[in-house]
Order: structure tokens, then C-alpha cells, then sequence
């Protein structure tokens, strides 16, 4: 821990060598996380309701979707540029330091920008927090902490397996894209309002659903039951795998260059 | 002590011709080809030898480094690195060693260099009193004391290089990799670097092992050479005996007078009117043979000897061995 903050450090004198450039970029993130804020918003415009979730519920599922997405590519950016690392054999470096090498990575870029997005996320999510008409007691709101911890862990376990992939292929894959950006998109609404095919899909197979459809319902009392509550959980274990496939890309490397 | 032995890895190589069809073709049907990067290889270093490692490009040397540093995983073979096999114990591993690629930096792009030598303090986990010592030592050698507030980005590669070598010592290490570290240097820089390198071996002891296109850095400090090609060991010996195995120096003389036709017993590598080259195996004695017979046949009016050179004794190698 201490080390990585003696990186973050690193990383911080890094951007400030280039200041205006840092608070553009900030500001950037901050107006694109908007514009996905504002897509809602006329929607509820006009509709009112979505499959009985009221617009300030939605609010609270998005704002916890993009909150866990923009910590992840602030602090997981390493692994989702992570291509160009295995291109320009910057991976060979990591290798050659006695230390973990997932930490490495993680350690190695720290995307200070990415916090424009985090901070529009908080703004979105005190909003929502006392409108969205959920009665908060200590339960809900354990659940809602395991929804952030779920939600981090799913788009870390996704910029994990992305990464792994680029073992194999030296370029990285576009269509990762689809669970990373487009669950952060999709992730904007619960996931029930698109049916039970993408429901269970986002269930089993890549847990999205786990840390904001599932435990919303909870949240709402519309499902009080254990399952709903405790579904962040999944989301933990779906690190695992990605963590293994993690590891046995790290055999497989192949270097690049002289 | 660096024993490796029946070393091999294959590498996966996806060929397809230029051009954009034959690349919408290899989207769907790839041609393979393995690429036998290392072919049972095997050698013994001791602590504390300086060992070049040479072959032209391609050979594997890098692959050599990179297995044993524990970058890749080999086929199969083994490799022992004062107790440990490389890739297996990675971390343990690569604490003691230091490695300098001449063409990578792994100093921080916008920081001052010293900062980045504090983030390798914590990294290798150096002692606080170690480290100093050992950046005061090193500032003092390479003269960094400049160097070290200014950002990487503004170093000259002479300047960068030699901070380059100080981070890759500042953990003690016991084996340094040295990957061409001389590449692109002026004249003062390289012969900076290659005094360091000498010093660094004397006094700590640290095995060094030197990959270069340089013969010149392979005279001034390997005392012992490791030729691959092809994956193979081709070679292993001194540079002293390489020279007088497959050495070759040359006099040439230019001359007024005399008759050519009594040297029909040497070997006349190249004859205009009044200059004439003949070639020796290098040693002492035979150039001093060729020279009487010269003197007794012409009279001569100039006259220059050469003695082996390391630079063409290699293109005479890698010719030899068809690498």
C-alpha cells in the first residue's frame, strides 16, 4: 500500500508537468459522463417510469454503475491499455521487479482524469440517495457498499480478462469493449428492462446484473430475499476466473522485439 | 554460478505476404511457422566473469537474457541462477539482478531521474542505508550529480545511459545484464560506460553478462566469449584464443624496386604496382617471418602491420558458421 502511493505520487507529479492539459481532460470526462446522464433524463422526460422503476432509481442504479466503472479505469487503466504494455514489451520491465506483477500493472498508470466521471457519478449519487424513495436502514445500506465493492469488482475482473487476452493476441480485442464500455452503458438502467435472455446473461455469464439489478430490487423492497441481498457476492467470485486466466496468460508470454 | 543447460524455446511466428488482400486472406487461414529461437543450449558462467555474448541478429540472444531473466518460460531444458531456476521463482529471482536494455529506458518519462531511483529503493526494498551508500558511490562514478534533478526526458542518451546502469545496480544486484548498453554513445560516453562496467566487476564482484554488436566493447571488457547462432552455442573461449584460432592480420608494403615473383610462397591478398598486402595469421612470429621475407625481396618504402581484428574476426566467424 505504501508503495503504491509513493507510485501515485509518481503518477500525480507526472500529469502536473502537464496542468492545462489535465483539467481539460477532466473536464472532458466530466461533459462525455454528462451527456449519458442527459440521455436519461429526456428519456424520463417523456416515459415517467421504466418497467416500474421511477426516474430517481434509475438515477441511483446508474450513478453506482458509473461510480465502480470510473474508479476501475482510474485505478485499473494499466490493464485496459494494456495492450501497448505486451506491444512495446513494457511487460518485460514489469516482469524483471520482485514484486507482484498484477500490482505492477495496476500501479503502472494511473488515470488521474478519469476522476471528471467519478466525480459526476457522486453528484448523481447524493442526488438519488434520499430521493429515490428507499427507506435506508443498516441493511440497505451494507447493500448498497457491496453494490459499489460488486460493481468494482466485475470491471476489474473485465479489464483483467481483457488483459489476459492480449497474451495471445499482442493486439487487443475490440469486442471486450462490448462488456466494458457497453456494460457501463447498459448498466445505466436495470438490467431487468431488457428482458430475461439479457437479464440471465448478465446474470451467469458476466454479473452486472448481480450488483445493480438484483440488489436494486432489494433496496426498493420489491424482493426482500437472500439472494438479492447477498447477489454482490457473485460478483467477488467472478474475479476468480479472471484472475486464472490472468495467470495463464503470464506463462504464455511471448515478449516482443530484440 | 549460472549453469544452463539443454536450453530450447520455440517461438509461433503468423507469416502472410504484404498487401491488403494477402491480409484479409490471413484474418481467416494463417500460416504458421515455428521459429527455432534456442537449440540445446548449454554453458557455465562463474561469479564474477564478464562474458560477451555475441551473434548476429536474431541468434537468440535476447531470448537467452530473457529466459534467464524469467521473462519467458523455456521449452525445456534447465537453468540454475545461484540456486534458483528463473522462471520458476521469479520474484526471489529477479531481486538480485539488474538488467539494462540499451534500447528500453526504465526511468520515468516526466519525473526527475532521482525520484525515479527513490520508486526502485521501495520497489527492490533497498535499505535506507544501502541506497544511500550506493547512490553516493554511483553519483560519484558517473557523475549524476547534475543529472539527477533533471527530468528524463531532457537527458542526452549518454546521460541517460548512465543512469540507466546506476538504477539497474542500486539493489545490489549479483548478475547485470547488459543489452547493448553502448548503442547510439559518443566516443567519451562509451568509454565512460565501459570503465564503469570494468570497475562495477572488479570491485563487487558482479557477474556481468554483455550482449553487443560492438566488438569493440567485447575487447575492452568480456574476458571470455560466448558465440550463438542459430540458437546454438558456436563458441566458447577467450577472445585471445578466438584470435589466434581464426585471427588474421595483414602487412602491406609499398615498394620501388624488387622482384615480386620470389613471394610466391605468401599470400598476397591484394597487388597494385608498387603496394602489395599479404596476409599473416596474426601472431608475432609469423608477421615477423613475412616481413624478412618481404625486406629481402623489395625494397620498400613503407610499410604498416595489422594485427587482428576483432570486427572482421567475427564477420570471418559468422561466415564460417553460415549465421
Amino acid at each position: 500500500m505504501k508503495l503504491y502511493a509513493k507510485f501515485f505520487s509518481l503518477h500525480l507529479r507526472s500529469v502536473m508537468q502537464y496542468k492545462s492539459s489535465f483539467f481539460l481532460m477532466t473536464i472532458g470526462q466530466f461533459i462525455m459522463a454528462f451527456s449519458a446522464f442527459l440521455s436519461v433524463w429526456f428519456l424520463f422526460d417523456r416515459f415517467y417510469q421504466v418497467d416500474g422503476f421511477t426516474f430517481q432509481q434509475v438515477l441511483l442504479c446508474f450513478s453506482v454503475t458509473l461510480m465502480s466503472f470510473s474508479l476501475c479505469e482510474g485505478f485499473f487503466r494499466g490493464f485496459d491499455t494494456f495492450s501497448y504494455t505486451v506491444r512495446n514489451a513494457e511487460f518485460d520491465r514489469i516482469l524483471l521487479r520482485p514484486r507482484n506483477e498484477i500490482f505492477l500493472v495496476l500501479a503502472s498508470k494511473i488515470e488521474l482524469s478519469k476522476m471528471g466521471r467519478l466525480l459526476q457519478a457522486f453528484l448523481v449519487f447524493l442526488y438519488a440517495i434520499p430521493t429515490s424513495g428507499v427507506e435506508w436502514n443498516f441493511q440497505r445500506v451494507l447493500v448498497l457498499v457491496l453494490m459499489l465493492l460488486g460493481g468494482v469488482c466485475v470491471f476489474c475482473g473485465l479489464f483483467l480478462l481483457y488483459a489476459a487476452i492480449c497474451f495471445f493476441t499482442i493486439e487487443g480485442l475490440e469486442f471486450m469493449n462490448i462488456f466494458t464500455d457497453g456494460g457501463r452503458e447498459f448498466g445505466s438502467y436495470p438490467m431487468g428492462i431488457y428482458g430475461d435472455g439479457i437479464l440471465r446473461f448478465f446474470t451467469f455469464v458476466v454479473p452486472i446484473a448481480c450488483f445493480q439489478y438484483w440488489p436494486l430490487l432489494y433496496l426498493l423492497g420489491k424482493n426482500e430475499s437472500l439472494w438479492c441481498m447477498l447477489s454482490p457476492l457473485v460478483c467477488i467470485v467472478f474475479l476468480l476466473p479472471c484472475w486464472a486466466f490472468w495467470r495463464f496468460g503470464v506463462r504464455h508470454y511471448q515478449s516482443t522485439g530484440s | 554460478m549460472i549453469t544452463v543447460s539443454q536450453l530450447s524455446k520455440r517461438f509461433v511466428v503468423s507469416r502472410r505476404k504484404s498487401g491488403l488482400k494477402q491480409a484479409t486472406k490471413s484474418l481467416f487461414h494463417r500460416e504458421r511457422e515455428f521459429v527455432q529461437a534456442l537449440d540445446n543450449v548449454s554453458f557455465t558462467i562463474p561469479d564474477g566473469q564478464v562474458v560477451g555474448y555475441i551473434g548476429p541478429n536474431g541468434a537468440g540472444k535476447s531470448t537467452t537474457v530473457k529466459i534467464l531473466s524469467g521473462i519467458l518460460t523455456p521449452d525445456s531444458g534447465e537453468c540454475d541462477i545461484n540456486g534458483r531456476t528463473p522462471w520458476k521463482q521469479r520474484r526471489e529471482h529477479v531481486a538480485e539482478m539488474g538488467v539494462v536494455f540499451g534500447q528500453r529506458s526504465q526511468l520515468w518519462w516526466d519525473v526527475p531521474v532521482g525520484d525515479s531511483f527513490d520508486l526502485l529503493r521501495d520497489i527492490y526494498r533497498v535499505p535506507e542505508n544501502r541506497y544511500r551508500a550506493n547512490v553516493a558511490e554511483l553519483t560519484e562514478r558517473l557523475q549524476l550529480e547534475e543529472i539527477l534533478r533533471t527530468p528524463a526526458r531532457q537527458l542526452s542518451l549518454g546521460q541517460r545511459m548512465r543512469c540507466e546502469i546506476a538504477a539497474s545496480l542500486l539493489h545490489d544486484p549479483k548478475v547485470l545484464f547488459l543489452d547493448e548498453p553502448t548503442i547510439g554513445l559518443d566516443a567519451v560516453s562509451k568509454l565512460a560506460v565501459r570503465d564503469f562496467i570494468r570497475e562495477i566487476n572488479r570491485d563487487r564482484g558482479v557477474t556481468v553478462i554483455l550482449t553487443t554488436h560492438d566488438m569493440q566493447d567485447i575487447e575492452a571488457l568480456a574476458q571470455r566469449i560466448l558465440l550463438i547462432g542459430k540458437g546454438r552455442v558456436l563458441l566458447d573461449g577467450t577472445l585471445e584464443q578466438l584470435k589466434q584460432q581464426y585471427g588474421r592480420g595483414s602487412v602491406t608494403v609499398s615498394y620501388s624496386g624488387g622482384e615480386v615473383q620470389k613471394l610466391s610462397e605468401l599470400e598476397i591478398v591484394e597487388q597494385e604496382p608498387g603496394r602489395l598486402t599479404v596476409s599473416t595469421d596474426g601472431s608475432r612470429e609469423d608477421t615477423a617471418r613475412v616481413i624478412a621475407q618481404l625486406t629481402a625481396a623489395l625494397s620498400i618504402t613503407d610499410i604498416s602491420v595489422k594485427g587482428p581484428d576483432a570486427e572482421e574476426m567475427v564477420v570471418s566467424l559468422y561466415r564460417e558458421y553460415r549465421v
